[in-house]
């Protein structure tokens, strides 16, 4: 059972609950695809971790054999390319190391070096374990990092994967084997918007997904109409309260603080558990 | 000797774009001939190395010289590279940029910044 955390805007909890699902189940896997700000870490502060280079491959050109032809300039959708002087310059900085040029070149006049973009770490923290992407800084492109922390994740067990901010590519390629999208929503009416986002991603990429509203007020909250309007399943609601901020703030887990909190992801999990296995009883039908 | 200056509208009495990479047309101006032509940028709506892009655009019309505000380190190289000479333009039309670099009072273009690809969201 793999389930993304995510949500459209950063600061909305999902490492929060991600990091405190996984300690409700015991035992779990949290899997940290934020690479840009992995933090889940500094929560369970993980011991006997192994690191990992991420790499990816950068065209260099074999000058003699190129006859300036220019498909590769003309074949790179990031203009990471341009001939000048009768010689190819590469940018690396803006390079995303699809491999195109190198796929499209008739005279075979690219050859391929390795460059590090950042490093995957998996540690223990008592029976979880914590995998961590992390972007080195400075570079723009996450994917690779995101896929090497998502290809850790064996079949079977329970996974929660803390999933970037947004929705961008970063985010759908960390959503892409989950089997659940848990939608983390504030009750404000930015947080609608980055709801509807996040929402729209989803369906597109049709998987199950349910509201987890956070950060509740009393009065309307903007995301629960939403949801209902919606038909969204909303599987559970954490109160806004200054004690959380604090707790979370000290890198401290709730559910192992909290009485009432440990309870609240107790059930929380309970209800994923139960959305899971519905959907996968209805798949398992349709087949 | 030919020139570009990028340019928001096909219009030698507007003012020179802000944008090297982005801008939308560059004036081309053949100093012998007296002829402006305005070229169309397709980097304008790229995704991404826009920069990369316009400087190639320009440097396959066999130029001598970029009259610009400011450029980006990527656009700079593919520039440099093809030995055209990169000068600061004043905020000032595009015509009267025109007669300050034929009287020879533009300066060369002394600051380089580092581009803004990082910050575009390309990836996203």
């Amino acid at each position: 059972m793999k389930i993304a955390v995510l949500s459209g805007k950063g600061g909305s909890g999902k490492t929060m609950v991600a990091v405190n699902l996984a300690v409700a189940a015991q035992r779990a896997i949290y899997a940290d695809c934020d690479v840009e700000a992995p933090n889940g870490h500094l929560f369970f502060k993980p011991s006997r971790v192994l690191t990992t280079s991420v790499t990816v491959q950068i065209p260099q050109l074999i000058r003699e054999r190129c006859t300036g032809c220019r498909k590769c300039v003309s074949f790179c959708r990031f203009n990471a390319l341009a001939y000048i002087n009768q010689q190819v310059m590469i940018f690396e900085d803006i390079c995303h190391a699809c491999g195109g040029c190198v796929l499209v070149c008739p005279e075979e006049a690219f050859h391929e070096t390795t460059r590090e973009i950042g490093k995957v770490t998996v540690g223990a923290a008592g029976s979880i374990r914590v995998i961590s992407g992390d972007l080195n800084p400075g570079e723009s492109e996450g994917i690779p990092v995101i896929r090497s922390v998502i290809n850790q994740l064996p079949g079977q067990g329970k996974a929660f994967i803390d999933s970037p901010p947004g929705t961008s590519c970063s985010v759908m390629e960390s959503v892409r084997q989950a089997d659940y999208c848990l939608l983390v929503a504030e009750s404000t009416v930015f947080g609608l918007h980055n709801l509807m986002m996040v929402h729209e991603l989803v369906q597109l990429f049709q998987k199950p997904h349910g509201i987890l509203l956070n950060k509740c007020l009393e009065g309307e909250n903007p995301s629960e109409t939403y949801a209902r309007e919606q038909h969204i399943p909303i599987v559970g609601r954490i109160p806004y309260d200054t004690s959380i901020g604090r707790l979370n703030a000290q890198g401290k887990i709730l559910a192992q603080e909290d009485r009432n909190l440990e309870k609240l992801f107790a059930v929380l999990l309970e209800r994923l558990e139960e959305e899971v296995s519905r959907h996968e009883t209805v798949v398992g039908s349709q087949r | 000797m030919k020139v570009a200056v990028p340019a928001d509208v096909k219009s030698l009495e507007t003012a020179v774009c802000r944008s090297f990479g982005r801008a939308p047309y560059y004036l081309i101006h053949d100093l012998q001939t007296n002829i402006s032509v305005f070229i169309e940028n397709p980097a304008a709506r790229s995704q991404g190395g826009a920069g990369v892009q316009a400087a190639q655009i320009l440097v396959d019309q066999q130029l001598d010289a970029v009259l610009t505000p400011r450029l980006g380190r990527n656009a700079a190289e593919v520039i440099q590279a093809a030995g055209i000479q990169i000068y600061q333009s004043m905020n000032r039309s595009l015509r009267e940029n025109l007669d300050a670099f034929s009287e020879g009072k533009l300066n060369l273009l002394q600051e380089i910044h580092a581009g803004f690809h990082r910050h575009g969201g390309h990836s996203k």
